[in-house]
């Protein structure tokens, strides 16, 4: 890698006029010539500046809404900046729909032309590489069929075909392109990989972080048309992740549903915290704490306090009580307010889980208070295992090795 | 830093990027919409062909049988085909009204400049014109027309109708994106050019004032109809200069056919930025 960057986004900034009431027709305008048209002002990037080395993945995330496509369609040039300036190096390409240009009543052969020449080819390239583009596709028994008559799945292997037989030196992405079964996407990535391989600086547009860890060497993350964070992939998605479950994670059932308890003390509020502070997204492999608070009204010695955690298919995945550690509760006062955490390593899978905290008499009966499901978090994480956990593992694998005859 | 980023990148534009891409993208998008034109019909290509005929055909019978406008014009039937398929370039060409608009999918996807769109239409457009001036061409040998150096003219004229037709075609197509009454304003305008213009009649046999055939010839294509009747068909038919009554009054219909162009090229280049945000 070079110094110079192969892309450079220079505080660059984009408004958006959004019209109350867009005078579209001549009547309009000729009835009412001096009535200006209110209109917001959407400010849809501001001062966003990054530079992409040259061979770079880069991504670009962020959440709906948060810039990332406008931030694409000015890379493109297909929009045009209000301030600061992109500055780039070789040759771009834009792959931000594939088929651009696609006629279903022509042909294969009339349709990689046109693509490859819309995506920057000369007709006399794309003429030399059309026998590459049908053979990578595994389409040659159909060049001269008419692509309505394709089905969707060769539709988008024509496409990607010709995409990937375009050369650029920088190519800008959209996650649109990595739609379609995990094998088509494995095929996309590979082809990606290729090109990053072979030298090529790639802009990648996504919210997949599953996506962005395994390719890209850094990721920018975009909320509210700025840039909130630069940096590596993994930094870049649990900060995505958080930003995306922030306002989610405090849907509660309010623990009343199904409460039950004698009324000998209550259970106030339950919460958890990570990092030592209150939130509502965990970070896998973070510490974690789930507190619970109880409320004493009449004397009561020795109970037990227990939490359970759920998913939200309401498995159980895992249930504590004090008496399990060595966190005794002793004799409680009417009054006596008392807090029963429990800290763990976060191995959760990714994903929503809740909180049921409940008090007993000592021996394990009558139930003080039980609140099912009384507060609620979002387990976020960059890979999901399939499983409930991913709990830290060392593997191996020995080839050679035979079962002792 | 010590090698150079190169310069910031420009936007979308009008004309923009390396020329050779301008006219590939014009000339496949042009290629492509001509053999879309008769997709799935029978007779395919030919329609292009037929289709002026036809219209032909009708104005023919009408205008020598019922209503006598052609009787006093010699070689009328040669000049009533050649004006049609002038005229009809005119009209194909200049339906790039809602091509911007149209071509919505390419613009919002990928960087090109935007002008290869209606350039590709009026080509479209040319490419017919070719074809159905072979067809004029052949008429009007077998109507006895002969072959004259004057024929030269031609490609001159037809060159200046293009110019015409790409200007509105720029024009139009600019300020639909944003006035969507354009379309059908523009269609009345053509219905009402069609009889304005000398297609089925002479200006010279209307037997109306100087003055009102003055008027009529102010419009470029009119102008522009006369001259290749004159050069192509008929030398005894009045040259485009003879009928506007002077040379200094073809200064009008030339004023207005560059002001066309150069007003369509500067609406176009001005809004070529805004399309793909404005659509």
């Amino acid at each position: 890698m070079s110094g110079v960057p192969a892309v450079s986004v220079e505080e660059v900034g984009k408004e958006f006029r959004l019209p109350h009431e867009q005078a579209h027709t001549l009547k309009e305008r000729a009835l009412h010539p001096f009535r200006r048209s209110g209109s917001d002002r959407l400010h849809a990037l501001e001062d966003v500046s990054f530079a992409v080395a040259e061979g770079e993945f880069f991504g670009i995330v962020g959440r709906n809404g948060s810039g990332k496509s406008t931030l694409l369609k000015c890379l493109a040039g297909i929009y045009k900046v209000d301030r600061g300036r992109i500055r780039m190096r070789g040759r771009l390409s834009t792959f931000i729909e594939l088929g651009v240009g696609f006629n279903p009543d022509l042909p294969a052969r009339d349709n990689v032309m046109i693509n490859g020449i819309m995506l920057g080819l000369s007709p006399k390239e794309a003429l030399r590489r059309f026998d590459a583009i049908i053979a990578f596709a595994e389409l040659e028994e159909f060049v001269d069929l008419k692509l309505k008559n394709y089905s969707s799945g060769m539709q988008v292997r024509l496409a990607f075909s010709v995409m990937s037989q375009v050369d650029a030196d920088v190519l800008l992405i959209d996650e649109v392109l990595a739609v379609g079964d995990a094998a088509f996407q494995q095929k996309c990535f590979d082809v990606f990989q290729r090109m990053k391989d072979a030298g090529k600086t790639i802009l990648f547009v996504t919210h997949d972080m599953a996506a962005v860890n395994r390719f890209c060497d850094r990721a920018v993350l975009l909320e509210r048309g700025r840039v909130e964070l630069i940096g590596p992939p993994d930094h870049v998605g649990a900060r995505y992740l958080q930003r995306n479950f922030d306002r989610e994670g405090a849907v509660v059932d309010g623990g009343e549903e199904g409460r039950v308890g004698d009324g000998t003390a209550e259970i106030v509020e339950a919460w958890f915290e990570a990092d030592g502070v209150r939130t509502d997204v965990l970070p896998q492999g973070a510490e974690c704490t789930v507190s619970v608070r109880v409320r004493v009204h009449r004397e009561v010695a020795e109970p037990a306090i227990a939490v359970l955690l759920e998913n939200e298919r309401h498995d159980p995945l895992w249930a504590v009580s004090n008496e399990d550690g060595d966190a005794p509760s002793g004799l409680h006062a009417p009054g006596d307010e008392a807090v029963f955490s429990v800290t763990f390593r976060n191995v959760f899978a990714p994903g929503r889980i809740h909180v049921t905290p409940w008090m007993v008499h000592a021996g394990g009966a009558p139930i003080i208070d039980r609140r099912p499901r009384l507060a609620a978090a979002v387990v976020t994480a960059v890979h999901r295992s399939g499983g409930l956990v991913d709990l830290p593992c060392a593997m191996r694998y020995e080839r050679g090795v035979r079962e002792p005859a | 830093m010590s090698v150079e980023l190169g310069p910031a990148i420009p936007g979308p534009s009008a004309l923009g990027g390396s020329p050779r891409r301008f006219v590939y993208l014009a000339l496949t998008l042009a290629v492509t919409e001509f053999k879309l034109r008769f997709f799935g019909s029978a007779l395919g290509y030919l329609w292009q062909l037929v289709r002026p005929l036809m219209l032909f055909g009708v104005l023919y019978l009408v205008f020598t049988q019922f209503v006598k406008v052609g009787g006093r014009v010699p070689f009328y039937p040669v000049v009533l085909l050649g004006n049609i398929v002038l005229f009809t370039f005119f009209q194909e060409g200049t339906g790039a009204v809602g091509s911007v608009v149209d071509r919505e999918s390419l613009v919002r996807k990928i960087h090109f400049p935007r002008m290869a769109i209606p350039v590709s239409v009026v080509l479209t457009a040319g490419f017919n014109l070719v074809l159905n001036l072979c067809v004029v061409m052949i008429f009007a040998l077998a109507s006895g027309v002969h072959p004259r150096w004057s024929w030269l003219q031609a490609p001159v004229l037809v060159a200046l109708l293009a110019v015409l037709v790409l200007g509105l075609a720029m024009l139009l197509s600019a300020l639909y994106v944003r006035y969507r009454d354009i379309k059908p304003i523009w269609e009345v305008v053509l219905q009402a050019l069609f009889y304005a213009t000398p297609v089925i009649y002479a200006v010279e046999a209307l037997g109306v004032s100087d003055r009102i055939r003055e008027l009529i010839m102010m419009n470029p294509i009119a102008a522009i109809l006369e001259q290749f009747r004159h050069a192509v068909i008929d030398p005894g038919a009045p040259t485009a200069a003879e009928a506007a009554g002077g040379t200094l009054h073809l200064l009008v219909p030339l004023g207005v056919l560059v002001a066309a162009f150069v007003v369509g090229y500067r609406v176009f280049d001005r809004a070529a930025p805004r399309i793909a945000e404005e659509l």
